[in-house]
Parts: C-alpha cells; structure tokens; sequence
C-alpha cells in the first residue's frame, strides 16, 4: 500500500525537480494530442455539422457506422497505422513510424468519429422552431446557419473534451505506432505502461497523476470559457 | 471571434508546428535501432548510448521489443540496426539477405529461477533435468511467449529436454511481454521462469537486494546469451542507414565501449561481459 503514498510524493518531485524523461513524456504526450485534436476538430466539426443539419439519402445509415467506430479499439487503429507508415507499407516512404506524427494519425482516426458523432448529434437536436422563427423573420441560408453554429457553441466544446480525453488517455496507438521510445515517443501512458510492467509502481502512479493534472487543467481553462 | 478567423489561426498554428517538425527531422544523423527488451530493461543503454552520442555526434533513438519483432523491423526497412541475442535466427537472417554484418559484442547467460521453496526440487540440477521435474511436478513456468531471443532459446531447452513444448500446458503460462514484466508475473504467482542474468540482477536490485526469487539452475554451456549487432543488407532496404549503423557497430567493439560495458554493474555484480573481437 505504501508504493500509493511514495507515488503521490514521487509526483510532486518528478516534477518539481524537472525531471528529463518525466517533462519529455509531457510534452509528447502534449504535442501528439495537440495534432491530432485540431486536425479531428478541423475536418469532424464540417462533418458533424453537415451531418447534423441538411437531410440526404442513407443518412441513417452513415450515423449508424460512425456510432459504431465510437468504440475502435485502439490497438486496431495502432495496427492499421503501423501498417500503413511501416516502410513496406503504402505510406512508408514518409518514415512516419515511430515518430509523433505517427501516433497523431492514429489519434486523429480515434478522435474524429467522436467528434463527429456528437456534432451530428448536438446539431440534430437544435429547436426546430428556431429555423422557423429566423425563416420568419427574413433571415438567408447562411445566417441560419451562422445562428445554429452560435447556439450549439458549448455542445461542439463537450465533443472537443470527450475526444481529447480518449486521445490523451489512449494507449494502444501510442506504444504500436510510436515504440515507446525514450525521449522521443514515450508518452505518459506508454512510460506508466513501462513502469508498471518493469513493476516500479511509484514511478507509474506518479506519471499517472501527472496525466489527470493535464486533463484537469485543461477542463479548468475550458471551463472558464465557458463562462465567458 | 469568428469562426473564419478561428480557423485560419488554427491552420496557422498546424503549420508552424508541421514545419517545425520537418526541420527538427532535417538531414541531422539520426539512427534507429530494434533492440531486445534485457538491454533497455537493465538500464544498460541509457548508461551507454549518452557516451556514443557524445563521441560520434550520431543520435540513436532505439525501440526495444523481443529479439524476433526485432529481427522483422529490420526485414521491413522500419529501422537502420539491431541488437539482439539469438545466434542461429541472426545467422538464418544474413543467409536470406536481410542482415550483413554481425558483430558480437557482450554476453551473459541465461538461469532458471523461481521461489526460495522450490516446489519442483529443480535447484542444482541440471538444465534438462530441472525441466523434467518441473513438468513432473506441473510446478507454474512462466514463459516468454513472444518469440524473442530469450523465448527462442527456452523452446530450445525444452526440445532438448525430450519433453516437447507445454504449449497448451495449465502449468506454462505465456505472458507475451518483456523480461522484466515476465520476472514480476513469476514473483506474483510464486513461478518459475528463464531469465538472462543481466535482467535478474536488475530486478535483484529494484527488490532491494532481498528477491524472492532466485538463481536455482545455472552453469550449463548451453546458456550462454551472445548479443550482437547486426546491420542490414543494403540490397533488402535501400533506406537504411547502413554506415551510421556500421559506426555504431564498430563502436560497440571499441575498446573504450567495451570497458564501458564491463563498468556497468548492479549491486556490485556485472551484468554483461564485454567479448568484441
């Protein structure tokens, strides 16, 4: 039980003191996700919208096989991935394997059905009467659209936290695509996965609080935007 | 702000980081190495790779997994060198052309350990024999299970055993993860398990000196653990960076290298011997 008290305070001292390989996790961690979150956010947020909005043939059938990838795996993405950018794959002379843009695909490919589903759903959702109320008063096609985009605002923010938690927490991706390289692709949760397996369970619980202070502070900041 | 604006700072931002990306990867040299998971584990190259760094003003970045996914991330081009410890798969491997040069740098070797109370009398033993009994008794053996040099050499023993490999025993359990993972699995369920000595001597060290588990069968020529570096056949992959992995070699043969190898120790006690020719 003790190796849960010394994980706290080994937290605090990875970070305090600066620690290279703990910052270096960080800061993959950071810049993976950070990729992937703007690129999902960039192409599901249109998706989702169109989705959500305008009618059109097997619609149905598209939000059913988007609900469906809600539950990828992530050692499946991981493995479509590697085999993608592996040398001898179709995307290999890029030498994307084992680097964080590596990863940022295969957290891309997680993150945007979430981002999408949700848009879509959040969309679907707006009070008709609100289309009628602004045909009614006059208003275009795109200031329909511009006053839809306003009002689900803090709906298109509840998809952006939901991906961002899976993609900061994943895993599979991450040790397939990246190879849990020191100083280089081992993200937080590749190093807990290490830790724990090389049973250093403080250096694990550590690097773990150090993953929720993340996530917590970048709910914080969300939150005060929300505000706003 | 509005949402045209918002976008294009988005983009802005993607670009500057994409760009700054390419540079960092630039024509800088840069060498990736596959290696097997005692190396890494041991804490050996985090101790070894900062000096070559130093002295070549190469970087090498490594991924270190079983020697077998090893052996195939060269064969796919994914990395430049490997280190790994499974003579006759590394001879096969230069015979089919995916390798060229092999240079064996270190060794240690390969011991059976398990619980203090031995449940299977295995201790003393010899290597055969100590199999025999463990697969009499039906006493919990923890495997590999991932095809990597120190897996590949197990299922050599046990064939020589005469017992055949306990693929689908209850009592051999295949972990599918890395030595040191293997070792904690053993420690919990009070099992048996091979090691090479570099790992166990790591693990001795992280339990404080006071493991409990411990050597019991050891001293057979047999298990003897080569590593050596292998660079890939320019012919199969084109890509790879075959003189900064023939530097790396040559490096790991060198004098200053392998006195750096025989320093490495662990309360105490070496864990790789240094054997360069």
């Amino acid at each position: 039980m003790e190796y849960l008290a010394s994980g706290f305070i080994k937290a605090v001292e990875l970070l305090v003191r600066g620690d290279a390989s703990t910052w270096s996790a960080v800061s993959a961690t950071l810049q993976a996700s950070t990729w992937s979150m703007m690129v999902s956010l960039l192409t599901g947020l249109p998706c989702g919208f169109a989705l959500g909005y305008f009618d059109f043939r097997f619609k149905r059938q598209v939000r059913t096989v988007l609900d469906t990838l809600l539950a990828l795996p992530t050692v499946c993405v991981g493995l479509l991935v590697y085999a993608l950018i592996s040398s001898r794959g179709p995307m290999g002379e890029f030498g994307m394997l084992f680097t964080l843009p590596g990863i940022a695909i295969g957290q891309t490919i997680l993150a945007f059905p979430i981002v999408t589903a949700i848009t879509a759903s959040i969309v679907e959702n707006i009070d008709h009467d609100l289309k009628l109320t602004l045909v009614s008063l006059g208003a275009g096609k795109k200031d329909i659209i511009a006053t839809c985009l306003w009002e689900v605002r803090y709906g298109i923010l509840a998809a952006a936290v939901t991906a961002y938690g899976r993609v900061l927490t994943e895993v599979g991706i991450s040790m397939m695509v990246g190879g849990n390289i020191k100083y280089h692709t081992r993200t937080i949760t590749t190093a807990i996965a290490l830790e724990t397996n090389k049973g250093m369970f403080a250096d694990g619980i550590a690097l773990g609080i150090v993953l929720m202070a993340i996530a917590f502070g970048v709910n914080l900041s969300l939150s005060f935007l929300r505000k706003r | 702000m509005t949402v045209k604006k918002m976008t294009s700072g988005l983009l802005a931002v993607m670009l500057v980081l994409a760009l700054a990306t390419f540079a960092a990867a630039g024509d800088k040299k840069e060498l990736m190495m596959a290696t097997t998971t005692s190396t890494d584990n041991t804490g050996l190259l985090d101790y070894l790779i900062p000096h070559f760094e130093k002295e070549t003003g190469i970087t090498l970045k490594w991924t270190s997994t079983g020697t077998g996914k090893a052996l195939k991330l060269g064969q796919n081009c994914d990395v430049d060198v490997l280190l790994v410890h499974a003579p006759p798969a590394e001879k096969t491997y230069i015979e089919k052309g995916y390798g060229k040069e092999r240079r064996e740098v270190m060794y240690n070797d390969f011991v059976i350990i398990g619980p203090k109370a031995d449940p299977a009398s295995i201790s003393g033993k010899t290597i055969s024999e100590a199999l025999t009994a463990v697969k009499t008794e039906g006493a919990l053996f923890m495997s590999r299970g991932d095809d990597s040099g120190t897996n590949k050499k197990e299922k050599l023993l046990w064939k020589n055993a005469g017992t055949g490999l306990p693929d689908k025993e209850a009592w051999y359990v295949q972990t599918g993860q890395g030595m040191l993972a293997t070792i904690n699995v053993a420690q919990e369920r009070n099992g048996y398990t091979m090691t090479d000595r570099g790992t166990y001597i790591k693990y001795q060290d992280q339990q404080g000196g006071k493991a409990p588990l411990t050597v019991l069968v050891e001293g057979d020529d047999i298990l003897l653990n080569q590593y050596s570096v292998l660079t890939l056949n320019p012919k199969n992959c084109a890509s790879a960076k075959h003189d900064l992995a023939l530097a790396f070699s040559n490096w790991m043969a060198s004098e200053s290298a392998q006195k750096r190898i025989a320093d490495f120790r662990l309360l105490g006690q070496k864990l790789f011997i240094p054997n360069a020719k």
